[in-house]
């Protein structure tokens, strides 16, 4: 049985492919198409999941969308209605598209899939056409690949259809759900208006308020609570409408909610202050504090040990490594694309199991595979292209190729490495990566400014060898999708001195905390992602080597992008990021590629992305 | 047709009977919007507004 997922025309499209319940490919269209957050249907992606799994439409039994048109148009029409005559013209704006293209989304959907493929009619597709739910896609994203046989789940994201967040259980192959909180009382909505607030883009920029938190202090968390959201003990909540403007207007805040802080909105792109980080600080201390009365919840409600977490709130990587901190959980499973992408995988696996009613066997094996799921390229392929682009490179065999590679890193180069399937997902975990020297004190600025030429305050993640991610923070059990954040030891941190503790914002980066102090924030946290044998074994290879030579065992792992692009997908992707940055080193594959080595013009990989 | 059939089974499952009127007169307002991009049609449309 062969079963299309796909989400989109919101942001983040993508398509995923099973194949007798096996996930087989998964790929967002952004990757493919070079447009960030693309929303655009996912034609791209789908060509590729069938090519991957080398079957054409007509061999596939279902093509699942992510969630249902008629109960999302519903929920835009009841919210006009309870707020009319506010909010008219934006209601009346986005009109046409519903009108014309959302409401009639099989049509529409029929009309994309005959692009990709024109001999098979349009009634066989259309009987062909399912719709999930959008929280039950992300529950089923959560649950489904985990290794799991029962287990709750949560589900939190800015909307779906109604629904913001959810409580559920998986048991088998079923999914009841014990609990929802709708619209307009989200959770990601609250965090999204801060982001906004803060000056960053909804729906991107939102991990950049949890990066900037650290610098900050909480001091405004009071505030938020008496004036912006009520939380009860069983993490049920609600928001005061009164200073949101989703509901009715273009942003997502009104002016009295710029009054509850005495300062207005920070203009994007215009300097970080001591106020904004405060901030920051302050709406991540509050979202953790949901999430944590939420998971008492459910864990009190349900009596698991194991919990499932998906949708967008779910890449708050420091709320997951709070909610390990808990205690409740013996484990916790987050989908690695746990935001929209991750729905076309979760509707395809909710129809697997639950429309056409197969069974479930967890599996302890990782039925995501790594989450390396998108496309590949052969030694053979990439050497040709670069031959083709007159580029200067050595291919070495496996072992000679690590040594090379860790001398380069010792000697502080920066390397960019494409190996093998690329992620699914927005996480780079070391088949689209740049990597570094972590013990280097200047070389988190050096990569933000020179290479990723972005914000000088935004923390890098570490990779680290699964087993020796205990000697090095405080954190039990695994994190291989870079989802949970934990404490640096304290025998590898340095001592400050009082001078040193005391400096504030952004001039506590200056100060080095620990052996590694490129992928150390300032309050001592990181986000680590652990790998093992069976997912990257050349990358974890790489790590042991690199620990062998240095006697450090993690690497800078950061995607393998600028500000703005999606991450690499290509050969030609991955080399025109590495000549239009300093980047020194690229890694194709086999093949070793210097920028000191090279004669051709750099202006001919040069492109601008829009800064995100 | 099988776009009214489902929209009808939408408002049964969902009891939003009360949404009958509104979405026919959006699906009205849909048509025109739709037939306005043709030249025949948009006279009327234009008088309308």
């Amino acid at each position: 049985m062969i079963i299309l997922g796909i989400s989109c025309y919101y942001h983040d499209s993508a398509a995923a492919l099973l194949k007798d319940g096996e996930i087989v490919a998964a790929v967002q269209e952004e990757r493919l198409t070079r447009v960030k957050h693309d929303a655009d249907f996912p034609n791209e992606a789908i060509v590729f999941c069938l090519k991957k799994a080398k079957v054409s439409l007509k061999d596939v039994d279902a093509i699942v969308y992510y969630e249902k048109p008629f109960v999302k148009f519903e929920r835009i029409l009841e919210t006009f209605f309870s707020q009319a005559p506010r909010g008219f013209w934006q209601f009346f704006r986005s009109l046409p598209r519903w009108l014309k293209e959302k409401l009639y989304l099989k049509k529409l959907l029929v009309d994309e899939l005959r692009n990709i493929d024109k001999t098979v009619s349009r009634r066989i597709l259309s009987d062909k056409i399912l719709f999930s739910e959008h929280h039950l896609s992300h529950a089923a994203s959560a649950y489904y690949p985990s290794p799991f046989s029962k287990a709750a789940i949560v589900t939190l994201d800015g909307v779906g259809e109604w629904v913001t967040t959810s409580l559920a259980v998986g048991n088998g192959e079923k999914i009841d759900f014990l609990k929802e909180i709708h619209f307009p009382h989200s959770l990601g909505l609250l965090y999204s208006a801060f982001t906004y607030y803060l000056g960053f883009k909804v729906n991107g920029g939102e991990y950049k308020v949890m990066g900037l938190a650290p610098y900050g202090t909480p001091r405004y968390v009071e505030q938020i609570y008496k004036e912006l959201l009520y939380l009860a003990e069983d993490g049920s909540f609600q928001l005061n409408l009164k200073h949101f403007d989703y509901l009715t207007g273009a942003t997502m805040i009104r002016k009295s909610f710029e009054e509850i802080f005495s300062q207005p909105r920070r203009l994007p792109e215009s300097e970080v202050l001591e106020f904004h980080m405060d901030i920051a600080a302050s709406i991540q201390q509050v979202i953790e504090e949901v999430i944590l009365k939420i998971s008492a919840e459910v864990h009190r409600q349900t009596g698991l040990d194991h919990l499932c977490l998906a949708g967008g709130v779910a890449l708050n990587c420091v709320a997951n490594g709070k909610l390990l901190k808990q205690g409740l959980w013996k484990n916790i499973w987050v989908q690695p694309a746990a935001g929209d992408a991750g729905g076309a995988l979760g509707a395809a696996l909710a129809a697997h199991f639950l429309h056409f009613k197969n069974q479930r066997a967890a599996s302890s094996a990782d039925s995501m595979h790594g989450s390396l799921l998108g496309p590949e390229y052969s030694a053979a392929e990439i050497e040709t292209f670069l031959n083709e682009q007159g580029i200067q490179f050595r291919t070495y065999e496996e072992n000679d190729l690590l040594v090379e590679v860790v001398e380069k890193l010792i000697d502080q180069n920066v390397v960019g490495w494409h190996q093998g399937k690329m992620e699914f997902g927005p996480r780079a975990l070391g088949a689209r990566s740049i990597l570094a020297d972590p013990r280097d004190q200047q070389m988190q600025k050096r990569l933000n400014l020179k290479i990723k030429y972005r914000e000088s305050f935004r923390p890098f993640a570490p990779a680290i060898a699964k087993e020796e991610s205990a000697h090095w923070f405080d954190m039990e059990g695994e994190s291989p999708y870079m989802l949970m954040v934990a404490d640096v030891k304290k025998e590898k941190r340095h001592a400050l001195s009082v001078e040193e503790q005391n400096l504030k914002g952004f001039k506590a980066l200056q100060v080095p905390r620990s052996e590694v102090p490129a992928i150390t924030h300032v309050d001592y946290s990181a986000r680590v992602q652990t790998v093992d044998e069976h997912s990257e074994p050349l990358f974890r290879k790489l790590l042991l080597k690199f620990q062998e030579t240095t006697g450090c065992p993690l690497l800078v792992n950061t995607s393998f992008n600028v500000r703005g692009e999606p991450i690499v997908c290509s050969p030609y992707d991955s080399l025109r990021c590495f000549m239009s940055t300093e980047m020194d080193v690229l890694v194709l594959g086999p093949h070793l590629i210097e920028k000191t080595k090279q004669t051709v013009s750099k202006e001919q990989f040069e492109r601008v992305f829009p800064l995100d | 047709m099988s776009f009214l059939s489902e929209i009808w089974m939408f408002l049964k499952v969902r009891k939003k009977y009360w949404l009958l009127p509104i979405l026919i007169t959006l699906l009205i307002l849909g048509i025109l919007v739709v037939f306005a991009q043709g030249t025949a049609v948009s006279p009327f449309i234009y008088t309308l507004i």
